[in-house]
């Protein structure tokens, strides 16, 4: 009643059993309205809260990780000494592999003091530490090079070596004269150096291609690691994944949703993989190790092994996925089809599988990407480590030999001492976020483009 | 599920044959995270210079890479297991009981433990009795056994800053908490005299002091690590009162983030460890199963290529990185090239 005796003076007295008019709202309406308004801003707070969380994530990582794209080099022209590299001068190849890549250790330090000459920098630095400028990586790309061409061996080459990790940071800005007062690795000299190398021309910082292609490299050298190999590996990985899952996973809910008589038993698988789908992946992990490695005796570290166990991992995903797009297309095709005298095989093969198909797609993509993202269950197989292996050249070797995969490269770097190692991990961050955006990308251009409203 | 089980596993099988599983040709090494970037750094060069493959390094810590190195004899076991510790009486025999009976021990060199704080917080001069005050359950206060009542670093020693206590210690599948115990916590707790206490309480069981001593608080004072030392560093970075344990390797390329306290007295460095001064330090090993030298290609030559002097010696990569060498590595190279066994009956 306190409305009423509110209203203005005059007003007809009329009871208002529902109160207010169009134009005029009731404390009530008022009151419905202002918590409808509360909950749109509710919604749009969230969705800013997650676009902003968004934002800091990706320019994080776009901050972070575009480092690693870009490698500091410097040109150096090298004389092969007959003397260091092939004492005897007969040119056989088993006494020049006898030389270790510490036997070139001499012939780089030459190399520099020759460069600091012919460009004129003044330096008291001794040949080991204007050496030490240069990345460990550096030797070995002499002997492979000289390996593979011995008639060099005398010859003087230009070659195009990698800076150290800390000079590399230094011409990123992540090294600076303050930061080295306690580093032991490099020197405020040797940073003069590096200035003077720069101004000369020889020392710049340039795409890194060796980035996306190469392998992993030690604590020594965290220049020359590369995510390449590791990238090879997930790729065979999903090849077992893709290869299992996909056909086993659609057999089997096929078999499910049209042939299986409804009873207690196809309740309980049902129930069963929906339950899978929530289990952790580190439990499949324990499961493959278990099962495929100290029962079956298959290899440590194998992509076979890690596609396996992502396989289980996967399936239920893609038998959700698969049951819920033969279930959406509508009974009449079926019935039409048994109708005109199709076997019931040939209703499902002929008719609903085809119209299921993007449906079937889309989960089988979602699910390999996820699988590609997964390192938990690699941990326990053997996959996560110091694996540098070069680039399988055949598919067994790529399935068996052993192998990392992005996700975990990129935890193993991480977890490294060298603040350049970090660096690589935000690289290799944006690579793995590159394939899973392509990846659903294609999910949702094939649900746009085949998929059928009835 | 379990018919889609069997599928896989019998699609596997055929994958397997089909490919006709090829003998292991790489050696397998798992094991302490300390020792992992040393392997690695040999596991590489070995790759470049000898024409069997890199071998596949794995980390794990010190008590997990024994215990997958006692599982038994047989290519799909690892062949070599990295510790920052000796192997127990208890781990030999479980390997023993495992059928691996030969083991060949390789020392290769030391390794500095060091406290660090953030680099722009309070720098600290401890002694093992600090660490034993800030950190230990039970303190000897006025003569009796009290629960520590420390809070404050100020509380530990007079000459300390008024801050919180807050210690990220490794944890215990960690072989660098065993030194950390042994070299750190028990020095102290000799020190301070909380030992002979604990030894009365406990009627004069020695093993049982030692277990009290070692004992540290609970209340959040000291935090395990399980993870790697970058863990440590993350923590540290996020609160800067906070005091980390690490490999003196892992300090010597953070020296922009971190910086290091003095213990008794010492600076750590290669050569204060390498002289003895520095008191907390301990030997790095790797075991070898003798069984599989012969079977596993580039086994031996990999544990032989490890202690090489260019390798291991005082100015091999591994020097470079932070290991402290061996003075005695010449015996070690010996015993490697012999295939001299632990217990010594071969």
């Amino acid at each position: 009643m306190t409305d009423l005796s509110q209203s203005p003076a005059g007003a007809a007295p009329q009871p208002r059993k529902h109160g207010g008019s169009l134009l005029e709202k009731t404390p009530r309406t008022k009151k419905r309205n202002a918590s409808e308004a509360r909950f749109k801003a509710y919604g749009i707070a969230a969705i800013t809260a997650g676009l902003i969380m968004l934002l800091i994530l990706v320019t994080t990582i776009v901050g972070k990780g575009t480092g690693a794209f870009q490698q500091t080099f410097v040109t150096l022209k090298v004389e092969l000494l007959e003397e260091k590299l092939d004492k005897k001068g007969n040119r056989d190849i088993e006494d020049i592999k006898k030389v270790t890549t510490f036997g070139y250790a001499p012939i780089i330090k030459a190399a520099m003091e020759a460069a600091v000459a012919e460009y004129g920098i003044e330096t008291s630095l001794k040949p080991k530490e204007l050496a030490g400028i240069l990345s460990k990586d550096v030797a070995a790309q002499l002997r492979d090079y000289v390996i593979a061409n011995p008639d060099q061996i005398g010859q003087t080459v230009e070659f195009r070596f990698l800076a150290s990790g800390r000079v590399d940071g230094y011409m990123k800005g992540r090294v600076s004269r303050d930061s080295i007062e306690n580093d032991k690795n490099i020197s405020p000299a040797q940073l003069d150096l590096v200035d003077a190398l720069a101004a000369a021309g020889v020392l710049e910082k340039t795409f890194n291609l060796d980035f996306i292609t190469g392998a992993d490299a030690s604590d020594a050298r965290p220049e020359a690691a590369g995510i390449g190999v590791s990238m090879l590996g997930s790729l065979f990985m999903m090849l077992v994944v893709l290869a299992l899952a996909l056909p086993i996973g659609v057999a089997a809910s096929i078999y499910l949703e049209e042939f299986a008589p409804q009873n207690w038993l196809t309740d309980l698988i049902e129930v069963n993989i929906s339950n899978l789908a929530a289990v952790p992946s580190i439990v499949f992990g324990i499961l493959g190790l278990a099962v495929f490695i100290n029962y079956m005796h298959l290899p440590t570290s194998a992509p076979l092994v890690g596609g396996l166990v992502l396989t289980l991992m996967t399936l239920p995903t893609i038998i959700i996925s698969t049951r819920a797009s033969l279930k959406s297309v509508p009974p009449s095709i079926r019935d039409a089809a048994l109708g005109v005298g199709a076997s019931k095989m040939q209703a499902v093969f002929h008719h609903v599988l085809p119209l299921a198909a993007p449906g079937i797609l889309t989960g089988t993509i979602i699910g390999l990407a996820q699988a590609l993202g997964e390192t938990a269950p690699l941990l326990l197989i053997g996959m996560v480590g110091f694996i540098a292996s070069n680039a399988p050249e055949t598919l067994a070797d790529g399935l068996l030999a052993p192998n990392s995969a992005m996700p975990a490269q990129i935890y193993e770097w991480a977890k490294r001492a060298d603040p350049a190692f970090y660096e690589r991990a935000w690289g290799g961050i944006i690579i793995l976020l590159i394939f899973l955006v392509t990846m659903n990308t294609l999910a949702v251009i094939l649900r746009r483009r085949f998929e059928r409203r009835w | 599920m379990s018919f889609v089980k069997l599928t896989a596993s019998t699609l596997a099988i055929a994958a397997v044959s089909a490919t006709a599983a090829a003998a292991r040709d790489q050696v397998q090494v798992a094991g302490s995270s300390t020792v992992l970037p040393y392997a690695s750094i040999v596991a590489e060069a070995f790759g470049e210079n000898f024409d069997f493959p890199t071998p596949v390094v794995e980390s794990g810590g010190s008590s997990a890479g024994l215990k997958r190195f006692c599982e038994g004899v047989g290519e799909n076991t690892i062949d070599v297991a990295n510790a920052s510790r000796k192997i127990k009486d208890k781990e030999i025999a479980a390997c023993a009981e495992n059928g691996v009976t030969d083991i060949i021990e390789v020392r290769i060199g030391y390794d500095g433990i060091v406290f660090a704080s953030d680099s722009g917080a309070n720098s600290f001069e401890f002694t093992p009795a600090d660490w034993f005050l800030a950190l230990s359950d039970k303190v000897l206060v006025d003569g009796e056994l009290v629960d520590n009542p420390n809070t404050t670093w100020a509380d530990v020693n007079a000459d300390f800053p008024a801050v919180d206590i807050q210690a990220f210690v490794p944890g215990t599948k960690h072989g660098t908490r065993e030194v950390f115990e042994d070299k750190v916590i028990l020095a102290g707790c000799e020190e301070t005299g909380a030992f002979e206490a604990f030894k009365e309480a406990s009627g004069g069981d020695k093993k049982a002091a030692e277990k009290a001593c070692i004992a540290l608080r609970t209340d959040g004072k000291s935090v395990d690590i399980d993870g790697d030392y970058t863990e440590t560093l993350a923590r540290i970075e996020s609160n800067k009162d906070g005091i980390g344990v690490f490999g003196l390797a892992f300090y010597e390329n953070n020296t922009d983030k971190l910086q290091v306290a003095t213990m008794s007295g010492v600076v750590p460095s290669t050569e204060s460890i390498a002289t003895g001064e520095y008191p907390v330090s301990r030997p790095l090993f790797f075991y070898v199963k003798k069984a599989h030298i012969g079977v596993i290609p580039g086994l031996k030559e990999y544990a032989e290529f490890f202690v090489a002097d260019e390798v291991a010696g005082p100015d091999g990569p591994l020097a470079e990185y932070g290991l402290v060498a061996d003075p005695e590595l010449a015996d070690t190279q010996e015993a490697v090239s012999s295939e001299a066994v632990m217990g010594g009956n071969s």
